[in-house]
């Protein structure tokens, strides 16, 4: 009897792991889809560099640390600032010179800033993985109960939501939000009503990206191994995240946050012999959802868009 | 009619020079000048046949990795000598079914053609129905997907250990041939009618469908056929360098291709070819740019390692962004164009005769 | 407009910067005719991962290879040079960059390269071309077997699963659970002899769990929290060390103080930058032992790389390539520098050689007879444990 109470305490307390290591990251992921989901919903196209925005931010907030000694927080304002202007200066000179080219040219060229980032990292700071710095509380562990959680986990969902009623804040209701929402819908309407496309499209380019690099930065803290590739991946997997929330839609990319993270979390919890497959449930699940719902789960006509 | 004939003539004989070209490079050329001629025709197979999809019937897509792993790994399972096996498989053994069967290399290459055409065709089912970036990163998920199962599936793959002890093929004539045929095989089916209504479908899909076209139909064959052709390129390019691993085929050597494709000028057939070269060629001349360089008996900090693909990326980007429709555009180089620019320049040279006179 | 000149003048200054270096080069080719005709220099090929997903090995073992050539730099009195090709962790540009090192630059013997995948796409090569060449870091069987002219520094990986299952059996360990990098050659290879030899040991239920992961994966924690539950003595997780050094932080991170065990990958800086204090009391195996100088070279080596590298402390890779062109080295010494044929006859006698990780034997295989070591992390360093000799684990 004792066994038995014992055996059913493990699995709680290791469904409980579970559940935490889900949501912590599916938090990540939600924070690095918003970024997609942005731009998708105002340029309607996939940024690839995206993914390589954030590696370029976990470079400048590592930097900042290690070579500067920049205090951390002050170097996260820094990184913030840095990647968003990054993300202005990729936009200015490979995606508006091809404003009115057929989708396609955008799209490669969206791959090749991505593949330029990737080799220009690689250049100058070389393969090897470095160390993102341990910031004081945020890498500490925290135990509840037989349940181990970093605390950076618990500040990831806050950051999160603040992140997403901030923008949602900015998108419904402010001037530029308004701006986005015209430019999104159809922007030569909004050109013609005297919306000033250029500045609205590097302003959503701005945020985007600087919510890229707070996804960096909390991505650093919580996977310290730094390298020029490491965004690759994560960043396929917040693709799929924002496409299936819906793409366009800042609610929609967090829920698809979550649901791939708990999703890819738990098919191994209980699926421990196909842990070798783990990343191509990220894959399935985008194409399931695309062949049932390809709008997403909140991607409907009335919701609003950017 | 004339000079339909004249130009089909004019491109035979081309092909028997080319060949006798290769077979000349086999025997004279070193062996490096020769894998980088080998590597150029394979990458000109593959490009050509990502163009079908995405410059012919523009549906974009990046699933190109999935299905050359196809063709390479039916390469890699089926042409190692059945006595070289069991050490091939040294950590898993292989499937008992598969372990004593043998094909030859050229019908290992025609069925990974096939399976790959024919995994296209139940890929191609759910995922035509999308558009532009959802089509590119479904066709994408689907590549790494064939991946991972590859990687997973070690009784029949070996897993990440890869095969290794397939019959090295550094021979130009072989795959000069294999890419002759290719090329034709394209060449006829995109002048075909099939090719027209892969065009209709380009320009405006719902005008294609209102003229008649069976877009479903359509889509899909041009898939098969793309993955067909992606999965002989797989495969020689797995037979050329004698091995291959899961690790080959990640989705980032499909932006190779696009590369070729975008370069060549995206539907274009000669395109594709002009870009496979420069792109394979190119990348072997910008190695300099990895040695260290010595100006006047300084060493520039610059040229090291990394630095080619930062030039190398720095040139997509430019072409992208200024020389969007690259060298062809859509056009081809026909034997019209040629004949004429051999008649100008010399009639020009006639002018500046009689002038002199 | 302004962007467009902006863009075209930065065209224009790639072309000449590509020009500048094509007449670099150019100027190279022409010393390099010049030189023959004094003959004063050997060209040896190096092949590595320079960029790509193993730059970080790739940059280890050019250390070792250029450390090697500083303190030996001469054979017969020619000067040795250094043709370094960078593979790019690519296979198709290994296969290139082999033969390219042996048609274009006509080097005598090629030395590399890390990743195992990388070697078995240069080998057909090297055999075609009657050109030797020696791995520094390619533990995979494969490599070498059926290959006349692939040899290696290193240890093979059945040889390195067995020394460590043994190790761990003989810490006491009888349930061990394998994390492996499914996607890794190397991982899987060295997981599949660990598994074998461990089964033997302690029965064929020893191994109670084996969870994957893929290269380039951040977050374990899904596969750790499983492994927790079935409470295994040790855990075995051989791969990358970037990988593994995240995997044994979150492992700790979930609580677990079970002892975690891999291979020759982990003794770089990189796992312990990474990893931190969370790595501390790990347990791998090791091509030597870098704070016991196994032989004078050992010394001269050591002490270079401490002048070199300051605050470094020499990995096992780098060792391993140091080695790799000390074998070159002495073969070139026995059998000249002009025949490549005799240059891997040579190699393949090579016996008692001194290098940095001991004396080296080549077997018929082409594969050294070492024993390997067997360390820890403590302090922040790397800290010899054990020696493990092939006589050894045949006496088991």
């Amino acid at each position: 009897m004792e066994i038995f109470q014992a055996i059913t305490n493990m699995t709680a307390v290791g469904l409980a792991q579970h559940m935490v290591n889900g949501i912590s990251l599916g938090s990540l992921y939600a924070l690095i889809a918003i970024g997609y989901t942005m731009v998708y919903g105002i340029l309607l196209m996939i940024n690839f560099a995206h993914a390589d925005i954030v590696m370029m931010a976990c470079y400048f907030a590592l930097f900042g640390i290690t070579t500067f000694h920049i205090p951390w927080y002050l170097t996260f304002v820094l990184t913030i600032i840095l990647t968003a202007l990054l993300g202005v200066t990729i936009e200015r000179t490979a995606y508006r010179p091809l404003r009115d080219a057929p989708k396609n040219s955008v799209l490669i060229s969206a791959i090749g800033a991505s593949f330029l980032l990737e080799n220009l990292a690689t250049y100058v700071f070389t393969g090897r993985p470095l160390h993102f710095p341990d910031i004081p509380f945020l890498s500490s562990m925290i135990a509840v109960g037989g349940v181990q959680i970093q605390a950076i986990c618990l500040f990831i969902p806050i950051v999160t939501v603040i992140c997403l009623v901030g923008l949602l804040h900015i998108v419904n209701h402010t001037k530029t939000g308004m701006a986005m929402r015209a430019v999104s819908k159809d922007y030569e309407i909004a050109r013609v009503m005297g919306v000033n496309i250029d500045n609205i499209i590097s302003i959503t380019f701005a945020i985007g990206s600087s919510l890229a690099a707070i996804g960096a930065i909390m991505w650093g803290i919580r996977y310290p191994g730094i390298t020029p590739y490491l965004g690759v991946m994560p960043g396929l997997k917040c693709f799929i995240a924002a496409v299936i929330g819906g793409i366009g839609n800042i609610k929609g990319a967090v829920i698809g946050g979550f649901i791939l993270g708990l999703g890819e979390i738990l098919i191994v919890a209980f699926f421990p012999q196909f842990s070798g497959y783990r990343d191509a449930f990220a894959f399935l699940m985008l194409i399931w959802i695309l062949f049932y719902k390809p709008t997403g789960l909140l991607g409907e006509k009335t919701t609003e868009k950017v | 009619m004339n000079t339909n004939k004249r130009n089909i003539m004019l491109t035979l004989a081309a092909l028997v020079v080319l060949f006798g070209v290769a077979c000349f490079a086999q025997t004279e050329i070193d062996s490096y000048v020769r894998r980088i001629i080998n590597l150029c025709l394979i990458y000109a197979i593959i490009g050509l046949s990502m163009n079908i999809t995405n410059g012919f019937a523009g549906q974009f897509s990046l699933g190109q990795a999935g299905f050359m792993a196809i063709g390479a790994y039916m390469v890699g399972i089926f042409t190692v000598p059945v006595n070289l096996r069991a050490d091939v498989f040294y950590a898993t053994p292989m499937h008992p079914w598969l372990v004593n069967i043998y094909f030859p290399l050229w019908l290992a290459l025609i069925l990974g053609g096939i399976l790959a055409a024919v995994v296209a065709g139940l890929i191609g089912t759910p995922v035509l129905r999308l558009r532009g970036d959802y089509l590119a990163i479904a066709t994408l998920g689907f590549s790494e997907i064939i991946r991972i199962v590859i990687t997973n599936a070690t009784p029949i793959t070996n897993g990440a250990l890869g095969i290794k002890n397939i019959p090295p093929l550094n021979d130009v004539r072989y795959i000069f041939l294999a890419t002759a045929i290719s090329y034709i095989i394209i060449t006829l089916l995109l002048n075909s009618s099939y090719g027209r209504a892969f065009k209709a479908i380009r320009e405006d899909e719902i005008a294609a469908e209102a003229m008649g076209i069976n877009l479903f139909y359509h889509k899909n064959l041009a898939f098969m056929v793309s993955a067909f052709f992606a999965g002989i390129g797989g495969g020689l390019y797995g037979a050329l360098l004698g091995t291959v691993d899961p690790k080959n085929f990640l989705f980032t050597i499909t932006y190779n291709f696009l590369l070729i494709i975008v370069l060549g000028g995206m539907g274009s057939i000669t395109g594709s070819m002009f870009g496979a070269i420069i792109v394979t060629g190119g990348l072997e001349y910008l190695r300099l740019f990895d040695e260290p360089l010595e100006v006047m008996g300084v060493v520039i900090p610059l040229f090291r390692p990394g630095l080619r693909m930062v030039v190398f990326s720095i040139l997509l980007m430019l072409c992208v962004l200024f020389w969007r429709h690259g060298i062809m555009g859509t056009n081809e180089l026909t034997w019209d164009k040629i004949l004429n620019f051999v008649k100008h320049p010399l009639a020009g040279f006639r002018k500046k005769g009689v002038q002199g006179k | 407009m302004k962007m467009k000149k902006f863009v075209s003048a930065f065209l224009a200054s790639a072309v000449a910067l590509s020009l500048v270096a094509g007449c670099g080069g150019g100027d190279k080719k022409k010393a390099e005719e010049k030189k023959p005709e004094a003959a004063a220099t050997v060209k040896v090929g190096v092949f590595l991962p320079l960029t790509g997903d193993n730059a970080g090995g790739g940059e280890l073992e050019i250390r070792g290879i250029k450390l090697a050539n500083k303190l030996h730099p001469e054979v017969k009195g020619k000067k040795i040079e250094l043709v370094i090709a960078d593979n790019k962790s690519d296979k198709a540009e290994s296969a290139n960059v082999a033969a390219r090192l042996i048609e274009k630059d006509k080097v005598k013997v090629i030395l590399g390269t890390y990743g195992s995948s990388l070697a078995m796409a240069a080998g057909n090569i090297v055999k075609e071309a009657k050109v030797p060449a020696i791995g520094t870091s390619c533990t995979n069987p494969q490599v070498t077997k059926g290959n006349d002219y692939y040899f290696r520094a290193c240890f093979i990986d059945p040889f390195q699963g067995t020394v460590m299952a043994n190790y761990a059996y003989s810490k006491g360990a009888r349930k061990v659970a394998i994390v492996q990098e499914v996607s890794n050659d190397y991982s899987v290879g060295l997981a599949k002899f660990f598994i074998e030899a461990f089964k033997k040991l302690a029965g064929p239920d020893s191994i109670v769990e084996i969870a994957n992961y893929q290269t380039g994966d951040k977050d374990f924690s899904a596969q750790l929290t499983n492994l927790k539950a079935k409470n295994p003595d040790m855990v075995f997780a051989p791969g990358n060390f970037t990988e593994s050094a995240l995997l044994v932080k979150q492992a700790r991170q979930l609580g677990m103080k079970i002892p975690f065990m891999g291979g020759d990958s982990w003794e770089t800086q990189d796992f312990l930058n990474v990893g931190g204090k969370d790595v501390e009391g790990v347990e791998f195996s090791s091509f030597f032992d870098s704070t016991n100088a196994a032989t004078p070279e050992a010394k001269k080596f050591l002490e270079a790389y401490a002048k070199e590298y300051k605050g470094e402390q020499p990995g096992g890779l780098t060792a391993m390539a140091y080695d790799c062109y000390l074998i070159a080295l002495a073969a070139m010494e026995k059998a000249g520098t002009d025949d490549s044929q005799k240059i891997r006859d040579a190699i393949a006698a090579t016996k008692d050689l001194e290098t940095a990780t001991g004396k080296t034997t080549l077997n018929a295989d082409g594969d050294p007879i070492k024993s390997a070591v067997v360390k820890t992390i403590k302090d922040g360093k790397f800290t010899y444990l054990k020696t493990v000799n092939p006589e050894d684990l045949k006496a088991q």
